[in-house]
């Protein structure tokens, strides 16, 4: 039974390496992301030597590592969920021996292989080469990220799996979908680092799940969370996964008992 | 006058199809609208730790972003082009444009009009007159009609640059990912230019001008007089870009042969 959710995994990354070249682009996307924050963080410091706690350097690389992540933990999981559910397919996907949220995600996982080794290393790369992103040197920081990485694409398809789910609820959902890609973009920290907001708005978002999908991997790639640190946020992360699955369990339950297949 | 008309019909058509699904389309306004918030956020918390941007206060900045938004969100209402090579050229429906008697660029436009783009239009005027205000900027009778001069040069300029890359799609099958990548290219446009390095700078003024969308109009506003004579030269760029849309659209249509099967 196992094979059956891992053969996904493995033809979802078959299918985005036949799509390859669409992502060149996408690697030049994102370095114009990341170059537009960087001129302007520069622009900011001027000669200051710290911000928010970070020094110009810090910033530098939590920007371009902060997007590389992105790069790596995007997908499409909502607007996936949400065409079954409109166009009625999902109730062929009921039908099957198999839990249609748990082949969700070992899609997600396969396109989250695929974005790891063509997307975001080339594109780390890249950056390397473009900006004067400092790597750590400490093992134990590059060991936390990479696991800390894996749970920003968990809770980021946790929430994808539940916009998506809405779609059982208000029919046409494009609009929550984008919402919430604005929201996780503004509130994880990638358009500006958490600690840098006001300290009233700061304090919001460390009780939000946002925060576990960039600032806190990031915060561990740039050293600014070192030794037993690296654990609790980590914990935070954890937490958060668990979390997660208790309204996406409740929110199943429901949808299924609501199943209403529009001109069907 | 019979193009007038048109646009009312459009219109009338629009409103027929969003309103189908009404609470979600309030929901996507909102989130257009969050977007634009999730920029002055950003500006905000920055000013939060600093003075300057590269010797602009924060109100100026803001302001800059305040008429940013303005043609930006008469481009977006009525110049949406993001899904041309898949629905016009790749689905077919070039032709079907083409059998009918308005001019097919027109058509295009109409077919994918947005009118709450406008809306972010609206929101940017306000936030001129209030950082404006903060500013003590002498409001003078002239400012008025340079401010809606300005507005449509700019939203001439977008509409030239994406009518140029999506003429492309004439001749290749698939140039994805162009699009979206002058997007983001274009958000360089919403600072003052002075903050990027000088490559960047030549590229934003003379080659992808989203200087002009920006900061130079802006500035004449602000009387940062060491941008006045940019400012000035947006009517001309506006011309210039426009112009080179149109032909190279024009050249694009009648290379035009059909998808075929």
């Amino acid at each position: 039974m196992l094979s059956a959710y891992t053969d996904f995994i493995r033809i979802r990354f078959l299918t985005m390496l036949a799509y390859r070249v669409n992502y060149y682009s996408g690697i030049l996307i994102y370095m114009l992301n990341i170059g537009v924050y960087y001129f302007t963080w520069q622009a900011i410091y001027g000669g200051r030597g710290e911000i928010g706690g970070f020094t110009a350097s810090q910033m530098t690389t939590y920007i371009a590592v902060s997007w590389m992540a992105r790069a790596f933990y995007f997908n499409n999981l909502d607007r996936e969920i949400a065409n079954d559910i409109r166009d009625g397919s999902i109730a062929i996907q009921f039908i099957r021996p198999y839990n249609y949220l748990f082949v969700k995600m070992m899609q997600g996982f396969g396109e989250g292989l695929f974005r790891f080794s063509l997307f975001m290393i080339p594109g780390m790369l890249l950056a390397l080469l473009l900006f004067p992103v400092r790597l750590p040197s400490d093992p134990i920081a590059w060991i936390g990220f990479l696991v800390m990485l894996f749970f920003s694409f968990l809770i980021n398809s946790q929430l994808n799996i539940l916009t998506g789910l809405m779609a059982f609820f208000v029919e046409n959902n494009e609009g929550i979908m984008r919402m919430k890609r604005v929201i996780v973009d503004l509130f994880s920290g990638l358009v500006i680092p958490i600690s840098l907001f006001p300290v009233w708005l700061g304090t919001i978002m460390q009780w939000l799940p946002f925060q576990a999908i960039t600032y806190l991997p990031g915060s561990v790639f740039t050293g600014r969370t070192q030794g037993t640190g690296i654990l609790d946020v980590f914990g935070i992360q954890v937490a958060w996964f668990v979390g997660l699955l208790i309204p996406i369990f409740l929110m199943w339950r429901a949808a299924r008992k609501r199943l209403f297949v529009q001109g069907g | 006058m019979y193009y007038i008309g048109l646009v009312f019909e459009y219109l009338k058509n629009y409103m027929k199809t969003r309103l189908t699904y009404r609470a979600d389309f309030w929901v996507e306004v909102i989130s257009d609208l969050l977007m634009q918030a999730s920029n002055l956020i950003f500006i905000f918390v920055v000013f939060g730790h600093t003075d300057s941007l590269g010797g602009w206060s924060e109100s100026e900045v803001v302001f800059v972003y305040g008429f940013y938004m303005v043609p930006f969100g008469l481009f977006s209402c009525f110049v949406n082009l993001w899904n041309f090579s898949d629905r016009y050229i790749v689905k077919g429906e070039m032709d079907r444009i083409l059998t009918r008697p308005a001019y097919n660029l027109f058509q295009i436009f109409l077919e994918n009009i947005d009118p709450p783009g406008l809306l972010g239009s609206v929101i940017g005027i306000l936030i001129m007159v209030v950082s404006g205000s903060q500013l003590d900027l002498d409001f003078t009778w002239w400012f008025i009609p340079v401010l809606i001069l300005f507005t449509i040069c700019a939203a001439m300029i977008y509409t030239g640059i994406y009518i140029t890359l999506t003429s492309l799609s004439f001749y290749s099958d698939s140039p994805t990912g162009i699009i979206p990548l002058m997007y983001n290219i274009q958000n360089y446009g919403r600072y003052p230019v002075t903050i990027y390095n000088r490559a960047i700078q030549f590229l934003l003024t003379w080659i992808l001008p989203f200087a002009f969308v920006g900061v130079y109009p802006a500035s004449l506003f602000l009387g940062r007089d060491e941008m006045l004579h940019m400012a000035w030269l947006t009517p001309l760029m506006a011309v210039i870009f426009l112009t080179i849309g149109i032909v190279s659209w024009n050249v694009g249509v009648k290379k035009y042969r059909g998808a075929g099967s």
